[in-house]
């Protein structure tokens, strides 16, 4: 539906027009976000499925550098216990020296520690995936988007879109389909409708119930093993890594909006008031500047 | 800054033995509390006010930023993120500075315009006004050096773009790249000259204002008639009048930066910022930020790389003669019914340029970019002289409190006979 707006907006105005008409990246359907709006919050759950996902899916081949085990127990993130993010960094093995004989030596993780990357540097992150390295995905949401162009950009800023990159990696990892007739997809490649140029080396990740979900009561799982709810999760999940202070960040904007809203009616009606004596009588004595005729 | 002769009489014996050592106490009374207004000023004169205060903004947030900050090419971009994810508030400090700066140009546009239009860069504004292209063109080098501080993408390839245009230059152009770069591409002296450059200029920017504001009070403000004020009736003390009204205008404006600080803090920025920079991979379309688009349109409306960069210098360089080009007698644009429209046209311009600066350098983009720049400079250089001789201004009001009260029937202002005296500042 927006995808055909836009492209009769696109066509009325003659402005993108000529970019859709080349058969260029399709536009990413814009999902509904836990995240989103003035009052966003991440859904604790889903942001801990999408760890989940990251962990046995992406971290194979994807960084997740800026993130430490530490963040997992934070406020406003996933918030496992510290005992919980303690036992889950004991799982991995750091590098860590030169000890005290001069050498490397490997020990437990620590939940001051960051994560590890799946490589140890990005030659040979590269080497072992076809010659591209697989971008550490700490700040993926933020660091993706997609044309929104005339009038969207616009009209996004009034209804704070700003998910624009969550809804690209969603519709990324959804994207995974048949090449079209008479499209030739290069060795090494993979075709994906969302990629840009849709020729992509990441072959398709997720796969229907690849990933256990935590089961509820009644023993089903709290959210459906598929692909879409994978991609959903791992987002959510991805995009607190990227924003990590996204609650804060909100709740402290309310404050400070309304704050500054009491603030500047006090603020208008004091003017108002000293403005009425302009009518009356006035204080002051100063000279006037020189004159000078127009 | 003034010698006259001031009102102000200090009451305590220590106040009259400091200000005959030093009056700086009787400075700030004759300029900002004494000071005359005049009367009819709109909010159009309060962007001055929130200038100041996204100046100071910049600076103290900048200043908290730079001692976590690292400018080093190899940690650049991760102390950044250090900032954002570890440092208490730090996230807070870098969306107000790097969304602090995108304010400051809202308002300085506005500035800038409201100036056009009310002719305010005419005589005897001339100084003012040039001091104020001056900050403007120190506020763009601030702001692409600090844009280029986070080393990611957009950052390494905007710097390069941007520095590459000196190369254009003839004969020396190679030798001033390499000097501004520090070697021979962007790299690491780069990035460290640019975080010295970037926190030097703001206060090169402070000591400008400083010049701005004292030119201000000479000539005095001026007003949306144009006319200056003829007696005290005219005019209001700038304490509490126009004080009280740039406090409020102030905090409206810190509504609308928080509104983008707390909910959109990176629209205003680019997704490949987020990225860090890569030498070996160049970004599918490298573009400014914002409030560079109308002068990157002009860079490359022209096909010539070195008449490009002439181009987009000049089309600051020709704001300076602006006061000389501008030919007519009236200052503002409410009694210029020709130049009334041809204003709305020329912003028209402006922002059309801006949205062609975001789009490829290809087909009828290029087009329109070249019609639009050809225009921007008609606008300076042919309809601004020739308006004066041609247009027959509406007839000006007789004083400021006419103009305010319909017909000049006395009412309040400055005490009567004010005016005696008049001011020799400087």
């Amino acid at each position: 539906m927006m995808k055909r707006t836009l492209l009769i907006a696109a066509a009325l105005l003659g402005l993108s027009a000529p970019a859709y008409a080349a058969g260029e990246t399709p536009v990413p359907p814009q999902l509904k976000w836990s995240f989103q709006g003035p009052f966003g919050k991440f859904d604790r759950a889903q942001l801990q499925r999408g760890f989940k996902v990251y962990r046995e899916v992406c971290a194979s081949c994807h960084g997740l550098s800026y993130v430490s085990f530490r963040n997992l127990s934070q406020p406003g993130g996933p918030e496992f216990s510290e005992a919980q993010v303690r036992a889950l960094a004991a799982e991995y093995k750091i590098q860590d020296g030169p000890n005290e004989a001069g050498d490397m030596f490997e020990r437990p993780g620590r939940a001051a520690d960051r994560f590890p990357s799946p490589f140890p540097n990005e030659n040979a992150a590269a080497a072992a995936n076809g010659g591209k390295a697989p971008p550490d995905l700490s700040l993926m949401p933020k660091a993706r988007t997609y044309e929104r162009g005339f009038p969207w950009f616009i009209i996004d800023v009034f209804r704070q879109y700003s998910e624009n990159g969550a809804d690209y990696v969603t519709a990324l990892l959804n994207g995974y389909e048949e090449a079209p007739q008479g499209f030739t997809v290069p060795e090494g490649g993979h075709y994906n409708h969302y990629y840009p140029g849709h020729v992509i080396a990441m072959p398709k990740p997720l796969s229907d119930g690849q990933v256990e979900y935590p089961k509820n009561e009644a023993g089903q799982p709290q959210a459906p093993e598929t692909v879409d709810q994978y991609a959903r999760d791992v987002t959510a999940f991805l995009t607190w890594t990227a924003e990590p202070h996204l609650e804060a960040r909100k709740r402290l904007g309310f404050q400070a909006m309304l704050f500054l809203l009491v603030l500047s009616v006090l603020l208008y009606f004091t003017k108002k008031k000293i403005w009425a004596r302009v009518g009356g009588e006035v204080e002051g004595h100063a000279t006037p500047p020189m004159t000078h005729n127009p | 800054m003034s010698q006259h002769a001031t009102t102000y009489v200090p009451k305590s014996a220590f106040g009259k033995w400091f200000e005959s050592r030093l009056p700086i106490a009787s400075l700030v009374h004759s300029s900002f509390i004494a000071f005359p207004v005049p009367r009819n000023l709109t909010y159009f004169w309060t962007f001055g006010a929130i200038l100041v205060f996204m100046l100071v903004a910049q600076i103290v947030t900048g200043v908290f930023l730079a001692m976590y900050y690292t400018p080093n090419a190899a940690m650049a971009f991760q102390s950044v993120e250090h900032i954002m994810r570890d440092v208490n508030y730090g996230w807070l400090l870098r969306y107000l500075h790097a969304n602090g700066a995108s304010m400051f140009f809202v308002a300085v546009y506005i500035h800038i315009f409201r100036n056009f239009y009310y002719g305010s860069y005419k005589a005897p504004r001339e100084v003012l006004y040039i001091l104020g292209v001056i900050i403007f063109l120190l506020m763009m080098a601030t702001a692409f050096m600090g844009y280029v501080l986070p080393w990611g993408q957009m950052s390494f390839w905007g710097a390069t773009v941007i520095t590459n245009l000196f190369s254009a230059i003839p004969v020396v152009g190679e030798t001033i790249v390499s000097f501004l770069w520090g070697g021979y591409s962007v790299g690491n002296p780069t990035l460290n000259r640019f975080f010295s450059l970037h926190f030097l200029l703001p206060f090169m920017i402070f000591g400008v204002v400083i010049l701005h504001v004292w030119a201000l009070h000479v000539p005095g403000q001026n007003n949306p008639t144009g006319i200056p004020i003829k007696s005290g009736k005219d005019a209001v003390p700038f304490t509490p009048y126009a004080t009280i009204k740039d406090i409020f205008a102030v905090v409206v404006f810190m509504l609308f930066f928080g509104y983008w600080v707390f909910y959109m803090p990176n629209y205003l920025g680019h997704a490949d910022n987020y990225i860090p920079a890569n030498p070996a991979v160049t970004p599918s379309h490298i573009v400014p930020e914002w409030y560079f688009l109308p002068f990157y349109a002009i860079l490359r409306a022209i096909p010539d790389k070195l008449g490009g960069v002439i181009a987009m210098f000049s089309a600051i360089a020709v704001w300076f003669l602006m006061p000389w080009l501008d030919t007519s007698k009236v200052r503002s644009t409410a009694y210029r019914p020709l130049y009334k429209q041809f204003f709305w046209v020329f912003v028209a311009v402006c922002v059309l340029l801006g949205w062609l600066g975001s789009k490829p350098a290809e087909g009828w983009y290029v087009v329109v970019s070249q019609i639009a720049t050809a225009y921007y400079f008609i606008h300076f250089l042919v309809i601004l002289p020739v308006l004066g001789f041609v247009e027959r201004p509406l007839p000006l009001p007789n004083s400021i409190l006419e103009s305010v009260m319909g017909v000049q029937k006395g009412g309040a202002g400055m005490p009567a006979g004010a005016n005696a005296e008049p001011q020799s500042k400087g």
